[in-house]
């Protein structure tokens, strides 16, 4: 399971029968496996990581830093998970250090993701401050690094 | 004045040319050939090791180190050494950092040996064995592996060999070029036969970390190095080094542990002909036993996807390929289509852009089967397969 859940992380695209050349196994096995995963849930989903840059997309992303009051009953969870439910948010993670939750937020511009984080985030009740940082450039996400430019530089026969 | 062809020492103009070289210039010369004929990782060395050689030039380490190289790093190696193949050495005494394996066997030739006595190793192996043995005027004794027996080093096929001037067994497992590992059965026999006869046993552990056992080669299977097998340490030089498990080719480095006598005599060479490995990649290999096991075992799974992407690929096609054990290489058995070695890998290169090694180029052993490598990406193998697909078809 481990050596599939390696090859999915890598490369999500491949075919159950591609999948199963590479890890010895039949399409079939490998279609059974991939069900027990759907059926625990261990599948999240499946996405592209894109270079925004190489696509001219001008989407903006920031990092917010979010101080919340914790709940008697259920710490911070209930806020974490409403506020990971709105859909400008891709990412939010329960954090140690200085700061609660890292809640990643995206929109098409500074002003909307502003917006957001005015109007929507630091207006519920229990969150006690926000630090928004805005992202400027990438060079890794997602294991992938930005330009990678590692050219096969081997001679073509050695022994 | 003499023509300059006499001026050549004898004993380097017996030395064939390499049936690789050959072959290199071909595939050379030649545009969009997808190579399976390489002998290293398509890996750059992970990039936390560069960053150590890196960190070393910046901080000015660009002298000389000890002869048997830095102590730290000879630590370092004695500690791996007991890890991975429970044998221990003393890294003051014991351990000797050189410039590859290959210098390594080249100082255990030239400090071991006097001309005429015998070494026997196994054929098909890697290209520089025979020469090495030649080049210290002794006399190389090969025993063929077969295919059908996977490659195996039979003991008693050794034992025929032995003779009053045998005085070194020459072993490396996983084989390149086959994969080949050798069952501990056979390995205890051969350590029973340099016991008895009283020879020195060479074991070149190269390829020691990349090995395919258990679920479709996905785990990592259990190594056993002659040189721990009992009875076997105070006659065994351990070769090993970082090129393949570490995908350091380029910094070519290597060591070898044996007895300190051994050591001392390979040291008197070492520090003539050659003084010192880098020092920038002596630095960087502390820092690859320090940390680098994760990225080893990383680069390990992905060869053995390939592995079996390869080896399915090869019994759909209807190629003959036993499953090699361990190293990056599969030898595939190509008799069934009336061809050579030679003409099947020109053939291939030819009309498919296809470069695999004939398996000759590593002793006349390896005819009928070819080398092909499958540290290459994805993508590439991937139409490499298609094309030799297509190729055996018309066959």
């Amino acid at each position: 399971m481990d050596a599939l859940l390696e090859l999915l992380e890598k490369n999500a695209r491949l075919t159950t029968a591609e999948m199963g050349e590479r890890l010895g196994k039949t399409a079939t096995e490998v279609e059974a496996m991939l069900a027990k995963l759907d059926t625990d849930g261990a599948l999240l989903g499946f996405h592209a990581v894109i270079d925004r840059d190489k696509v001219g997309d001008v989407l903006v992303s920031a990092l917010i830093e979010v101080k919340l009051t914790p709940e008697r009953d259920g710490g911070f969870d209930r806020l974490a998970r409403r506020i990971a439910k709105f859909d400008q948010v891709t990412s939010c993670y329960l954090m140690s250090g200085g700061y609660d939750l890292a809640v990643i937020v995206e929109g098409p511009d500074l002003r909307e993701v502003a917006q957001f984080v005015s109007e929507k985030l630091s207006t519920l009740d229990g969150v006690v401050s926000t630090a928004t940082h805005f992202q400027l450039k990438v060079y890794k996400q997602s294991g992938f690094l930005a330009t990678d430019t590692h050219e096969d530089e081997r001679l073509p026969v050695t022994p | 004045m003499k023509p300059l062809e006499d001026r050549i020492a004898d004993h380097v103009k017996q030395i064939p040319r390499s049936g690789i070289r050959d072959f290199f210039e071909l595939v050379q010369g030649r545009d969009d050939v997808i190579s399976l004929g390489v002998g290293e990782p398509d890996f750059a060395a992970p990039w936390h090791i560069r960053e150590a050689a890196i960190f070393s030039l910046e901080k000015g380490q660009t002298s000389y180190t000890s002869n048997l190289g830095l102590l730290s790093l000879r630590e370092c190696i004695s500690d791996y050494v007991e890890g991975q193949f429970g044998v221990c050495y003393d890294a003051k005494s014991e351990v000797l950092v050189t410039v590859g394996v290959s210098e390594a066997l080249d100082l255990v030739c030239r400090a071991l040996l006097n001309p005429g006595d015998e070494v026997i190793y196994h054929e098909p192996c890697y290209v520089s064995y025979n020469p090495s043995i030649a080049l210290a005027y002794a006399v190389a004794v090969g025993v063929q592996t077969k295919v059908e027996d996977e490659f195996v080093l039979k003991a008693e096929d050794v034992a025929a060999k032995i003779t009053d001037k045998t005085r070194m067994i020459l072993l490396n497992f996983p084989t390149n070029p086959t994969g080949a590992v050798e069952p501990v059965e056979e390995l205890e026999k051969i350590a029973q036969l340099a016991i008895d006869h009283d020879l020195l046993v060479v074991t070149d552990e190269i390829y020691s970390e990349l090995l395919y056992g258990g679920d479709s080669g996905m785990d990592r299977g259990e190594h056993i190095s002659i040189a721990s097998l009992p009875g076997m340490k105070q006659r065994t030089i351990l070769l090993h080094g970082f090129s393949k498990a570490f995908a350091m080719t380029g910094f070519r480095l290597g060591y070898s542990c044996a007895p300190n006598e051994l050591t001392e005599a390979m040291m008197k060479i070492h520090q003539y002909s050659m003084l010192c490995a880098p020092i920038m990649s002596q630095n960087a290999a502390v820092e690859a036993l320090k940390n680098g096991a994760g990225e080893v075992e990383k680069m390990r799974r992905a060869y053995a996807r390939r592995r079996n992407l390869l080896l399915s690929r090869f019994e759909h096609m209807g190629v003959p390929c036993f499953s090699p054990g361990g190293a990056f290489y599969a030898f595939p058995d190509i008799r069934k289509f009336g061809l050579t070695s030679k003409e099947f890998a020109l053939r291939l290169l030819e009309e498919e852009n296809v470069a695999v090694v004939p398996g000759d180029a590593f002793g006349s052993a390896g005819e009928g089967c070819v080398r092909a490598c499958y540290a290459t990406a994805y993508d590439k193998l991937e139409i490499a397969l298609d094309r030799i697909a297509n190729f055996v078809k018309r066959l």
